[in-house]
């Protein structure tokens, strides 16, 4: 961690490789969680639905 | 205008108003709607959950100091523990809030809590800034030089010298820390009250 990050330069966009990485990461660990399977157990109904 | 005299008691109107809006099967339910069913609910317990680390690391860093976290092999394991949590806690609060943003968890009554969210989100990122302040080194060093002109150019360096030691250092550990812990406290009652958000679909289209 004590040397610097090297970046990506794409026209306007100047990022470093880990906060792109990280961003990357977030995205498909949000697309995972919308389509992966949740594990259902007795406990869902409507109960405290409003 | 009701007939019922209010309670002469404020303890009692407190518990009936309690029990009111937040009865115990609404505080700690044991059922929960079928569209909860779903990974991007469990982003907010995962934030809420790192923050518990953050707060028992940063608990034992402020009880043997700096020297310890710098100089010995546990002291460091314990800053890397607080640090990395610390990435973590954003990370799913990011992840929460997009979460949230794309259900629009707004809805019917609950803008308070999504304006708390905003809130801590905010706190948050000035107790993660003091924290870099805090780290006693020549990082902490460089950050708190290069912000004190951020901060002087805001028109706030009156009031918050990033220069003083001390004065982040109690920031960090005391004041944002507790700031933090409320809302989120206050983040998950309004949450308990209104319950979660039916998804736009479930509503038959409806965006009000």
């Amino acid at each position: 961690m004590d040397s610097p990050a090297t970046y990506l330069h794409w026209g306007f966009i100047y990022i470093s490789w880990p906060n792109l990485l990280v961003i990357l990461g977030m995205i498909v660990l949000f697309a995972i969680a919308m389509i992966a399977p949740f594990p259902h157990s007795e406990g869902t109904d409507d109960v405290n639905a409003k | 205008m009701s007939t019922q005299s209010k309670p002469a008691s404020w303890t009692l109107r407190v518990r009936q108003a309690i029990d009111r809006h937040l009865p115990m099967d609404h505080l700690l339910p044991d059922r929960q709607p079928y569209y909860v069913g779903s990974w991007v609910y469990v982003f907010g317990v995962v934030t809420i959950a790192a923050l518990v680390w953050v707060v028992v690391s940063g608990v034992v860093l402020s009880f043997f100091g700096p020297q310890w976290w710098h100089d010995s092999s546990v002291g460091r394991f314990f800053n890397s523990l607080h640090f990395w949590a610390v990435q973590l806690f954003f990370l799913f609060m990011v992840l929460h809030l997009w979460g949230q943003y794309f259900m629009a968890g707004w809805r019917h009554g609950r803008a308070a809590t999504w304006m708390i969210g905003v809130v801590i989100f905010g706190t948050s990122i000035l107790t993660a800034f003091t924290g870099y302040l805090s780290q006693q080194n020549f990082d902490g060093q460089f950050i708190a030089l290069e912000a004190k002109d951020a901060m002087n150019s805001a028109g706030a360096g009156a009031f918050f010298n990033v220069l003083n030691f001390g004065q982040m250092y109690g920031l960090h550990v005391m004041l944002l820390p507790i700031g933090v812990t409320f809302l989120v406290v206050a983040h998950i009652v309004l949450v308990r009250v209104r319950g979660v958000v039916k998804p736009i679909d479930a509503e038959g289209g409806a965006r009000s």
